[in-house]
């Protein structure tokens, strides 16, 4: 009996040899952007001519915005196309796997298109070359016009699939297009898409115009600009040109946003030397005073949940940014680093509040945690501010102003943008000088 | 009756005992761990992992930060590649002619008769025969540094593996291969728990012959885009990476291999 009993033990613990499972731990990998090739969309012979586009192009033109837009990213690298081996006729229905993959290419885009009867229908596919099948395919029908949208919903589409979050390329930005000597600077509202295409102003420029910001629907757009020689918020409809000022307001009124329903818009209001921040409901025009205090509080802007508001004030003494339930209560100051803090801006997913930092003659653009912790200061710069999120919350857009001429006696004032890791800092292109830059939320959603 | 019934309870309460001491949880520590082991070390990498004699320690710690520092830029050589190869014309030939390579180590069944296949149809469009001479000298080169680099990647990242079966440096030397061929997704958020385990089980030249998510459930839970993205970049790693670089020796220890991929600390960083 004992000696079944040791036999049956031993066996088991024989058999467990078995169990021992080798596991070895990753947890580093490269960090070099994604390898991916994006063929050119092949254009279907039955196309039929439309006006203004070039029909033969247009496979190149689609393929070259997705990967312009993926390059801008710094998480992909889109490959040269002298380097693919097959022709994008015979790559939309099949790709031979192996052949990209000789060419490092980890993800493949293909796709085709037709332009009849005046609608363009485009279809695209994404491959992982490695896994040797399709991961995503979807197709498109639409006004031949709106060909470079298309564009952007496709790398929409791609980005998301391949980094798990939202894109951000079907979107607008809006800024203020600056010109002119700086005693005698002409600023009007503009409007583009992502990449710098499209430009349109929506403004004369015989009034100054600062601080526009788009609602949520990117129908509606509120700044500030000059009302009978004061500083008033207006409201615009980008569609329909309709201009109107915000509130019977006995004083000057600056620094507006929309709540994240679109149906308030937050601002300050100043007289008497003091400013506080008050919300307006836009149907009811019913006015709400949000502060009370005797310093200066400004540049307000709503948690995504509309529960609470950031804002700066100098009640401390040196401008601070505090954070408070969206009816003026809990008052908290967040920021206690050396340095003057202003124009905090509250990231659509919630997590992270942008802002600028004065300190020592420089300026900082940076990002904290909504307590005020984990503060990261991404770019230092002679002069820059106001920055603004992409829609994921991925990327902050902002201005720098750098000093021009021999002496530097001049200044040019461009768009910058930026990750949140502080990593791939680029230039946005804009047809003039540009400021205080504002991002849309996703066109397409 | 009753004896029987002893008997019955007595074996029964044997067979739940032995059930729950099988379990492989329940086996922390390493059952056999016999002096083999690092006998086994020495004859693969003529390194020990026996503890230094304490003056030598010192110089040893300072050696292995520098080879630790180094292996940091030994990182780059997967990127280095990636931005040379798409600048050469790719040609179908020089892809035969790397199987061919591939087959004096390998299993020459590996080899799928439609990749052959596609191989020979691509023939038809050969361009110079001297240039792809050259290229497959440069391919050979360049897999000949990369060899000796993962050879030199040995004692850092330092885990004791003992109770898996593989020695340090076979299990450095897969580790290093691997951390080369994944592109971590740097979109991911860094504060959520996003590990993945794949398991694969592998034939002895390294080739896998099956790759299993282990929590593969998880990818199609609404909410887990993220976790998905990288159990697909986990899996394009291994799969970019065959043939692996396993023992030559030991089959049956590692024919059966888990990757834990965890991308937190770079994602912090």
């Amino acid at each position: 009996m004992k000696k079944l009993l040791t036999i049956l033990i031993l066996n088991f613990f024989l058999i467990n040899k078995s169990f021992a499972l080798i596991e070895i731990d990753i947890t580093r990998g490269n960090l070099d952007p994604l390898p991916i090739a994006i063929s050119p969309l092949h254009v279907d012979i039955k196309s039929e001519n439309f006006e203004g586009i070039k029909i033969k192009e247009l496979g190149e033109d689609i393929s070259k915005i997705i990967e312009d837009n993926f390059r801008g990213t710094g998480l992909f690298n889109p490959l040269k196309k002298e380097a693919f081996v097959q022709k994008p006729d015979i790559a939309h229905l099949k790709p031979r796997f192996e052949d990209w993959r000789l060419i490092k290419a980890q993800a493949l885009v293909t796709g085709k298109l037709l332009i009849s009867d005046n609608k363009l229908k485009v279809e695209f596919r994404l491959w992982d070359l490695a896994a040797a099948k399709e991961i995503t395919a979807l197709a498109f029908t639409t006004t031949p016009s709106n060909w470079r949208r298309v564009a952007h919903i496709i790398s929409d589409k791609i980005y998301e699939r391949l980094t798990g979050e939202e894109g951000y390329f079907d979107t607008r930005i809006i800024y203020v297009a600056e010109s002119g000597p700086k005693d005698q600077r002409v600023k009007k509202l503009a409007i583009m898409d992502q990449d710098g295409a499209n430009t349109k102003y929506l403004t004369l420029g015989n009034e100054l115009v600062l601080t526009p910001r788009f609602n949520p629907t990117n129908q509606m757009v509120t700044y500030m600009s000059y009302f009978r020689n004061m500083p008033r918020v207006y409201l615009l409809d980008i569609e329909t040109g309709t201009q109107e000022v915000v509130g019977n307001f006995p004083g000057m009124t600056f620094a507006p946003r929309f709540s994240p329903d679109g149906k308030k818009i937050v601002m300050s209001f100043a007289k008497d030397g003091n400013s506080d921040i008050y919300t307006m409901d836009l149907d009811s025009r019913v006015v709400e005073r949000i502060t009370d205090h005797s310093s200066i509080d400004t540049s307000p802007s709503f948690s995504p949940d509309g529960k609470f508001i950031a804002f700066n004030s100098d009640r401390s003494g040196l401008q601070q940014i505090y954070v408070m339930r969206s009816d003026g209560s809990e008052v908290k100051r967040i920021t206690f680093g050396n340095g003057i803090y202003g124009t905090p801006v509250w990231s659509p997913r919630g997590d992270l509040i942008a802002f600028t930092k004065m300190r020592k003659g420089k300026f900082y653009i940076g990002v904290m945690r909504i307590d005020g912790s984990g503060e990261r200061l991404l770019t230092e710069n002679y002069y820059q501010e106001a920055p603004s999120w992409s829609p994921n919350g991925r990327v902050l857009v902002f201005y720098r102003e750098t000093k021009s001429g021999s002496k530097g006696e001049g200044f040019t004032a461009k768009l910058w943008s930026i990750d949140i890791t502080g990593y791939n800092e680029r230039r946005l292109k804009t047809e003039t000088d540009a400021s205080d830059p504002s991002w849309s939320s996703l066109l397409s959603k | 009756m009753v004896r029987s019934l002893i008997y019955s309870i007595t074996f029964h309460s044997i067979l739940v005992l032995l059930t729950v001491l099988s379990l492989p949880f329940m086996l922390r520590e390493p059952i056999d761990l016999p002096p083999i082991v690092s006998v086994e070390l020495i004859q693969i990498t003529d390194k020990t992992s026996i503890p230094y004699a304490p003056k030598a320690r010192k110089i040893i710690e300072e050696t292995k930060k520098k080879e630790e520092e180094r292996l940091v830029s030994e990182q780059a050589p997967p990127a280095a590649k990636a931005k040379e190869k798409p600048d050469r014309i790719p040609l179908p030939n020089e892809k035969k002619e790397d199987k061919q390579i591939i087959k004096k180590k390998q299993n020459p069944e590996e080899i799928k008769p439609e990749i052959r296949q596609a191989s020979e149809f691509e023939k038809k469009e050969i361009v110079d025969t001297n240039q792809i001479a050259a290229l497959i000298d440069k391919a050979k080169e360049e897999e000949a540094i990369k060899q000796k680099k993962k050879d030199e990647i040995t004692q850092s990242n330092r885990k004791n593996s003992f109770a898996t079966g593989l020695t340090l440096s076979q299990e450095d030397a897969l580790r290093a291969q691997i951390f080369g061929c994944w592109s971590v997704p740097l979109g991911l958020p860094y504060d959520e728990n996003l590990l993945v385990r794949i398991k694969l089980n592998l034939k002895k030249d390294g080739t896998i012959m099956k790759s299993e998510i282990l929590d593969h459930q998880r990818m199609n839970k609404p909410g887990q885009q993220f976790y998905k993205v990288l159990a697909e970049s986990a899996l394009r790693a291994v799969r970019l990476c065959q043939p692996l670089k396993v023992p030559p020796t030991g089959y049956d220890k590692w024919k059966e291999l888990q990757l834990n991929f965890n991308p937190t600390e770079m994602l912090k960083g």
